[in-house]
């Protein structure tokens, strides 16, 4: 019944695209009416979602696709979880989007619209799909799609650039998952989900598939060394785009390891829990240092949610470790870490990333050096980010912290891991989670307080204006889940319970709700809790005390004056940090991270230049061995091609004869 | 609830006391003569007396911060148990949320003080969120290594069981005292990592960051820096000396428990002052292989403990 009505809303936006189409330029009517709309279905879906979460679930066949082989949907818990993050996040980005595109260069709006909502679509069928058909379909719609909408500036060339690594990247992991859903299917040749459950796979054939997973989803996610297009294509893509793919996109990676590791495979090895612990903790530490040393501040996100996507490896990683034990409770711990980061990621990076949007359309500038101030000129988007921010960098009472917690003490009650030197590993990867988090905070004040605060580095800066009515009301509403996930993390958590239900067959739910609403305690009150609501109340309560003291006992009096600074008189915005000087003390601490080009002026020189260029080791340790690889082996395939039709006419006739051996045999 | 609030209380009133005592036995220390010891009261109270100068170009995020700071610190007091483990607040926030008040505190004075838009501003912001980035998760791993010791992150149960158990020595908890220490050093701008009583530019991050302040706003965040000396201290004599805390709501045990803690923070204190007379202040680029050692301690500890289980 759910599923029929969710299936509605995705026709809903089909149409939508459709009329997209329709009214191709027309801005005004695609703007204000398409993408509205647009939004308020992605509403009623996360609503359907959610009320599925609760239900049984649904299968449905749809009689699309080739003939006799139909389109197999289910709707289950754990698709039903990742389908209220879609809708929700989604719903926000759309209605911000709505405000957002506007006429100019590039792909006409009514194209952005049809290419927009049939992302939305794609990404919905990927975590409804019930066989490898429908699901390898609707991956590559959704790699598509996302391409298009990346390259809408496709006049400029690193753009184009930056689409086709997505592009090649994006394939390159799609092959895997291809492979990984032939190994699962066992030889059967029937490629639905329940097939692949019913499969009993040997560890060996188990595990190929697990490592195809990996890499598949790995890819799409952006796991070492396969994050390089991140930071490419999210500061080419319009904001709303970006928000799209880094919030939303990314999760569906997630659902499909999760779906694979926890759902399709029914034996878990401890290894892979291991293999994704440290692949995930590479990552995180590799995306907060690089993020801290940007400039641009649509890649310091797009490092920031590589760190993201780490963190979330690490929690699903031990999850799979503490499942091969058979340690279901831990298992579920650590689980609900990871599901409770998939949906605060969701909306506080969405919100970050459309915060930059109305910062670019204000100002036209995305380099960190040009701006500040902002939060002047733009009150309601500073704010807004300022709370995206804080859920960011993992502090009380957001939600960031909340599943920051929740992995610590997955961490903290493991005892007694059979492996002595599983033991050994997992206060080591505490200690480096603590740090990761810790560096998040540090990216996440030098993003808010270069942008927002301060003052303005450049004049024109000042006639900045803030974001509309719709992109408002877009933000509003992702900073207000943010909040109310952070504040409330009991009523998200019993919703995460039936997905470690399905997936684990254990959930919080029952010790959690023993000690009520207010405080969160997964095990024991005695053990760990922490109450949100109490802890902003107290804080609140300080603040509020202190200011009401302060006014009975003493003054409010206040005088305006020039900054003091040590008194140095000659103060211009130009001695305030930049974006590099801020990240100066990681590039220093970090340094073996970075390739660093350094071009420092001579004494003499008359206009002295200072240039400081940071890049990836994996571009030259990686992608350009394998690129001259490829480059070496074309030149020698390139003799085959002379250009004369003689020698193809030859060509063809020696395969003839080879074929008619090998068929003689 | 009373031991609640009396705690909160005691460590509104103790904390400048605290900062007072310290200044005056550096002075001993030194050969001078030391300030009263309830100077950093009569600060206060000049500090409130005056107006607040604030920058043109300051927004309201500069002048909602002193409170927040002094709130975080304020509910941090509350929760690191002084006098008695049996604390109403206890289950709002455990050991990490903790070092999550700590840490909000800091981004919320960091970013004040880069609201300012001044040339030390936002090297103090700079300087303070790279010594937090390291101390952060150092503290953290010392406070896990007690909650192993304990199976509990709860702040008043990690002490309860502490205290009540027969006395052991874990060299686990050794090494995560050395690496407290440190941390505490760092994350209260002490004097190998910082001078509190420098104004010289180059050199200074606490002060650059609260370089701003005046009058009022000032008097808070002094008041909160006091108040995040307090609990540090605090946490050390409740991790690593955990005897005589009231265990119950009693008043008598209450009443016993105020001069065990006086004489507690008296000896941190002198301890506190003997480090900062013997040592000088550190070069900002050694900072970080300073707190690198406290962070390698305290996982050394952490593993001692997974290893030997001791």
């Amino acid at each position: 019944m759910i599923l029929d009505w969710m299936l509605v809303t995705i026709a809903g936006w089909l149409l939508i695209s459709l009329l997209g189409v329709a009214c191709l330029r027309r801005t005004w009517l695609v703007s204000r009416l398409l993408f509205p709309a647009g939004g308020l279905l992605a509403l009623v879906f996360a609503v359907l979602a959610v009320s599925a979460l609760f239900s049984t679930p649904e299968v449905a066949e749809l009689a699309l696709g080739l003939p006799g082989l139909p389109f197999h949907l289910r709707l289950d818990a754990l698709s039903a979880f990742f389908l209220a993050v879609i809708g929700g996040a989604g719903a926000g980005i759309s209605i911000f989007a709505a405000g957002y595109f506007r006429h100019g260069e590039g792909t006409p709006p009514g194209l952005l619209c049809l290419e927009y909502h049939v992302f939305l679509a794609s990404m919905c069928l990927v975590v409804l799909a019930d066989d490898a058909y429908v699901f390898m379909v609707m991956w590559e719609t959704m790699a598509l799609s996302s391409f298009f909408l990346v390259t809408t500036n496709h006049r400029v060339p690193s753009i184009r650039q930056a689409g086709y690594l997505y592009l090649l990247i994006a394939h390159i992991g799609a092959i895997a998952i291809l492979l990984c859903f032939g190994v699962l299917q066992a030889n059967t040749g029937l490629y639905t989900f329940a097939n692949m459950r019913a499969q009993e796979l040997s560890s060996f054939w188990s595990s190929c598939a697990f490592l195809l997973a990996v890499l598949g989803f790995g890819a799409k996610a952006g796991i070492l060394p396969l994050h390089v297009w991140l930071p490419e294509a999210h500061p080419a893509a319009p904001s709303p785009v970006s928000a799209l793919m880094s919030g939303v996109m990314l999760k569906t990676a997630i659902y499909g390891l999760l779906r694979v590791a926890f759902d399709l495979l029914q034996l878990q090895l401890s290894w892979w829990g291991i293999l994704m612990l440290c692949l995930g903790l590479v990552t995180a530490l590799f995306g907060v240092v690089f993020s801290a040393v940007q400039a641009d501040m649509k890649r310091l996100l797009a490092y920031s949610s590589i760190e993201n996507i780490g963190l979330l490896f690490v929690a699903i990683g031990l999850a799979l470790l503490f499942k091969a034990y058979g340690m279901i409770g831990l298992s579920t711990l650590a689980l609900t870490a990871a599901l409770f980061h998939v949906v605060a990621h969701a909306f506080f990076k969405s919100l970050l990333f459309l915060g930059t949007g109305s910062v670019l359309h204000a100002t036209g500038e995305r380099n960190l050096g040009k701006l500040g101030g902002l939060m002047r000129s733009m009150p309601w988007v500073a704010w807004l980010c300022l709370v995206g921010i804080l859920a960011s960098s993992g502090l009380p009472p957001l939600s960031g912290f909340v599943s920051e917690w929740l992995l610590l003490q997955s961490f903290l009650f493991t005892t007694g891991l059979p492996d002595p030197f599983f033991n050994m590993l997992v206060p080591v990867v505490a200690a480096a989670v603590a740090l990761i988090a810790a560096l998040a905070g540090y990216v996440m004040v030098k993003f808010f307080g270069v942008i927002f605060l301060g003052q303005s580095r450049e004049k024109r800066l000042v006639e900045a204006h803030d974001a509309s009515l719709l992109e408002r009301i877009g933000l509003f509403w992702l900073a207000a889940v943010t909040v109310l996930i952070g504040i409330f993390p009991v009523y998200l958590i019993d919703a995460i319970d039936q997905v470690t239900q399905a997936l684990v067959g254990y959930g919080l739910a029952v010790t959690v709700r023993a000690n009520g609403w207010l405080v969160l305690a997964p095990i024991s009150i005695e053990r760990a809790s922490y109450s949100p609501l109490i802890f902003l109340g107290i804080v609140g309560l300080g603040v509020v005390l202190a200011i009401v003291m302060v006014r009975l006992f003493y003054h409010g009096r206040i005088r305006r004056a020039a900054p003091w600074d040590c008194g140095f008189p000659a103060q211009t915005a130009r001695m305030q940090d930049t974006a590099e000087g801020f990240g100066q003390p990681i590039l220093q601490i970090f340094s073996p991270f970075f390739r660093v080009k350094r071009e420092v002026p001579s004494p003499f020189d008359a206009h002295p230049q200072y240039r400081l260029e940071s890049s990836d080791h994996f571009w030259y340790w990686f992608y350009l061995p394998i690129a001259r690889v490829v480059e070496r082996l074309a030149i020698i395939i390139a003799k085959l091609q002379q250009g004369r039709i003689a020698l193809y006419l030859l060509y063809s006739f020696l395969t003839l004869i080879v074929l008619l051996v090998v068929i003689k045999r | 609830m009373i031991s609640q609030l009396l705690e909160i209380l005691v460590a509104l009133i103790l904390a400048p006391l605290l900062m007072g005592w310290i200044n005056a036995w550096r002075a001993w220390l030194q050969n001078k003569s030391a300030p009263s010891l309830l100077q950093p009261y009569r600060t206060l109270h000049k500090l409130f007396h005056k107006e607040s100068v604030v920058a043109e170009t300051a927004m309201p995020l500069f002048r909602i911060a002193p409170y927040l700071v002094f709130g975080c610190m304020a509910l941090a007091c509350g929760i690191v148990p002084t006098l008695s483990t049996d604390l109403p607040m206890a289950p709002a926030a455990d050991a990490i949320a903790l070092v999550g008040v700590f840490a909000l505190a800091r981004v919320f004075s960091a970013l004040a003080a880069m609201d300012i838009g001044t040339s030390f501003g936002t090297m103090g912001a700079r300087r303070e969120m790279m010594i937090g980035f390291l101390a952060e998760p150092a503290l953290l791993m010392v406070l896990f290594t007690a909650s192993l010791i304990t199976r509990s992150t709860s702040l008043a149960s990690i002490v309860h069981t502490l205290a009540s158990q027969k006395f052991v020595i874990y060299p686990s908890l050794l090494f995560s005292g050395a690496a407290f220490l440190l941390v505490l050093l760092a994350e209260n701008a002490r004097v190998p990592v910082d001078n509190p009583t420098t104004h010289l530019e180059l050199t200074m991050i606490h002060e650059a960051l609260i370089l701003e302040y005046s009058g009022r706003h000032l008097a808070l965040i002094e008041w909160a820096v006091a108040l995040k000396l307090f609990a540090y201290t605090c946490i050390g004599a409740a991790l690593f000396f955990p005897w005589g805390l009231a265990q119950a709501n009693a008043p008598e045990a209450l009443l016993l428990a105020l001069p065990v803690l006086v004489v507690k923070l008296a000896a941190a204190g002198v301890v506190l002052a003997m480090i900062e007379t013997v040592n000088a202040k550190m070069r900002i680029f050694r900072v970080p292989e300073f707190l690198a050692t406290a962070f390698l301690l305290a996982v050394i500890a952490l593993l001692v403990h997974v290893l030997l289980g001791a």
